[in-house]
């Protein structure tokens, strides 16, 4: 059985950056139900996917609405507690941190000290010459590719019930995109669990059994492949009256 | 020795019994186990007056170590010891060093000690020192360590020191001078906590041409802990100098970072960097993702910053 992750009208406002004591909603009103092998999430760049997955996770509560998991209700439960419960959550940009290596990172993730051939076993699915970097430390001197891996890494020696990948095939090369893909496959097989995957990238949309367009913080349209053809030949966004000049005069 | 003077060899020394190679003990104020080898003769000093020994290191001796560690486990003991090293040309040593206090008593223990080194021409010395305290006594454990670096042309030094915990007050002071191609390079690590404090001072004077200096300091300042970094490098010639200052402050920490640069050269180039903050939100995020607790987190990441 596939994990249940069901949102229900859920709403986010943030601390508005420029007015103190503002807010600023960025989700309107989302309802959503997880429950298949691969659900995407895709939509224009600043349509609220990143932050629908921190609520996922937990890392922003929602300012109404309800979380349920496995028909549980998390919406008051932390970050910690959400993870334990089988929730991971891979961000879109992956955070670095002085002195924790690579194995660290991925033995916490376990939740047990990791063999050197443990660890190297998850890096070398994710296409990482193993040896070469389990004793690295997760600091600016990976790079951008080299620390979404150990991001995703990270997510499969979790392995737990509910993935939520951010972007994950963002600064990866060309030549690792079918493997990641056999990546998502594997996970799915081995946990029999869902993945939420948020993506821009048609091949990715490909393999979803479930799409969800999210677009100015709203869920625009949720279907199952057979909508991708609609999406990618559909309307474009109307660029930014300022670029083009409308609405001056002349 | 018992198990509590066992319990700091091991911490501060990693040293489960005698040592290998040459090595000095120093136990309450008295050298209490000694052992030279063919090219490392250690010797006590014989001036009035004057606690400490000397270490001879002939030159060209290679991947040989020295042990030099001091434990004090008697509460109100005050010491000041010399040692000075002399690293003869073209040798290859590492230094072992390190502190333990053990006190339980109501009375101050301090141990201060002035480490002078002499790095011959070509040598390349690798000092490591720990510094750890205990005992759950009200008399302070207070470490003051000096050290005095002059590394001769085409020499090399590095200092890994460290201090773990449990030192009530400390006031390190290290001064170099370095010469044509020289290098020093020092990885400082100090953790305080409860109302500790410790200051840390470098000074170092790139004297010859191609001279190099690299002085890195982690630190973490928890509780009510203060600390102070300052960093005096001189470019005296041609050379290139580098200090930072990375600091985490915890609770009510604080600390203070003093850079000064000073180029008496225009082909000296010198750099420094401080950076002071609590721990970045997103880190305990990311690994409260992983299933730790926030305060996990927290010593992960410590732990981490202080390896
Ligand atoms: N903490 C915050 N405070 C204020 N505004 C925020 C905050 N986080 C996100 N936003 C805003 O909310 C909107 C949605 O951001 P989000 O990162 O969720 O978009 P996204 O769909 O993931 O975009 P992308 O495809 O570019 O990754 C954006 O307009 C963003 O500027
Ligand atoms: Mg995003």
């Amino acid at each position: 059985m596939a994990a249940m992750l069901e949102l229900q009208h859920v709403c986010f406002a943030a601390e508005d950056g420029q007015e103190k004591g503002a807010r600023k909603e960025i989700l309107h009103d989302v309802s959503l139900t997880v429950n298949d092998r691969f659900v995407a999430l895709t939509g224009p760049n600043g349509g609220g996917k990143s932050t629908l997955a921190k609520v996922i996770a937990g890392i922003y509560r929602p300012t109404s609405g309800k979380i349920l998991f496995n028909g549980e209700d998390i919406t008051d439960l932390s970050v910690t507690d959400r993870a334990k419960k089988g929730i991971s959550f891979a961000f879109q940009q992956p955070v670095r941190f002085k002195g924790i290596t690579v194995r660290d990172l991925l033995s916490i993730a376990a939740g047990k000290k990791l063999t050197v051939s443990e660890a190297c076993r998850y890096l070398a699915e994710v296409g990482l010459c193993a040896r070469e970097y389990v004793e690295r430390e997760v600091n600016a001197s990976l790079s951008g590719g080299e620390l979404k891996r150990v991001e995703i890494a990270t997510i499969l020696a979790r392995g737990t019930e509910l993935s939520v990948f951010d972007e994950p095939e963002a600064g990866i090369d060309l030549w690792s995109f079918n493997s990641l893909i056999g990546v998502f496959e594997e996970l799915h097989r081995k946990i029999n669990g869902s993945i939420l995957i948020i993506s821009h990238q048609e091949r990715i949309l490909n393999i979803a059994d479930k799409i969800v367009v999210l677009a100015d913080g709203r869920v625009s349209r949720v279907g199952g492949r057979e909508i991708l053809p609609e999406l990618l030949s559909g309307a474009r966004p109307s660029p930014c009256a300022v670029l083009t000049g409308e609405g001056r005069n002349g | 020795m018992d198990a509590i003077e066992r319990g700091l060899l091991e911490k501060v020394a990693d040293l489960h019994g005698v040592p290998e190679g040459a090595y000095n003990l120093r136990e309450n104020g008295k050298s209490v186990a000694r052992a030279s080898s063919a090219n490392i003769e250690i010797v006590s000093k014989t001036e009035e007056g004057k606690s400490g020994i000397d270490i001879f290191i002939k030159p060209g001796t290679k991947n040989e170590s020295v042990h030099i560690p001091v434990i004090l486990s008697q509460s109100g003991l005050h010491e000041l010891v010399y040692n000075d090293f002399h690293i003869g040309e073209g040798a290859d040593v590492l230094i072992i060093a390190g502190c333990g206090i053990h006190n339980c008593g109501v009375q101050d223990s301090e141990h201060s000690g002035v480490h002078t080194f002499y790095v011959g021409k070509n040598a390349k010395v690798r000092y490591v020192e720990k510094h750890y305290a205990d005992g759950d006594g009200s008399g302070e454990r207070i470490m003051n360590p000096t050290s005095e670096v002059y590394i001769e042309e085409g020499g090399s030094m590095e200092m890994e020191t460290t201090q773990i915990k449990g030192v009530d007050s400390t006031r390190r002071v290290t001064r170099a001078k370095l010469a044509k191609g020289a290098s020093l390079v020092v990885r400082e690590k100090i953790y305080t906590h409860g109302k500790q404090t410790a200051a840390t001072e470098f000074s170092v004077d790139l004297d010859g041409e191609g001279a190099a200096a690299d002085v890195v300091s982690r630190s973490v300042a928890a509780e009510n802990s203060h600390q102070e970094f300052t960093a005096v490098i001189n470019g005296n010639a041609k050379c290139t100098g580098h200090s930072e200052c990375d600091a985490i402050i915890m609770d009510n920490g604080t600390v203070t970072a003093l850079p000064a640069l000073t180029a008496n050269c225009v082909d000296a180039e010198l750099i420094h960097e401080a950076a002071i903050g609590k721990i970045a939100g997103e880190q305990l995020t990311k690994l409260m993702t992983l299933g730790l607790t926030e305060q996990q987190a927290e010593e992960q990441i410590i732990q981490g910053f202080l390896k």
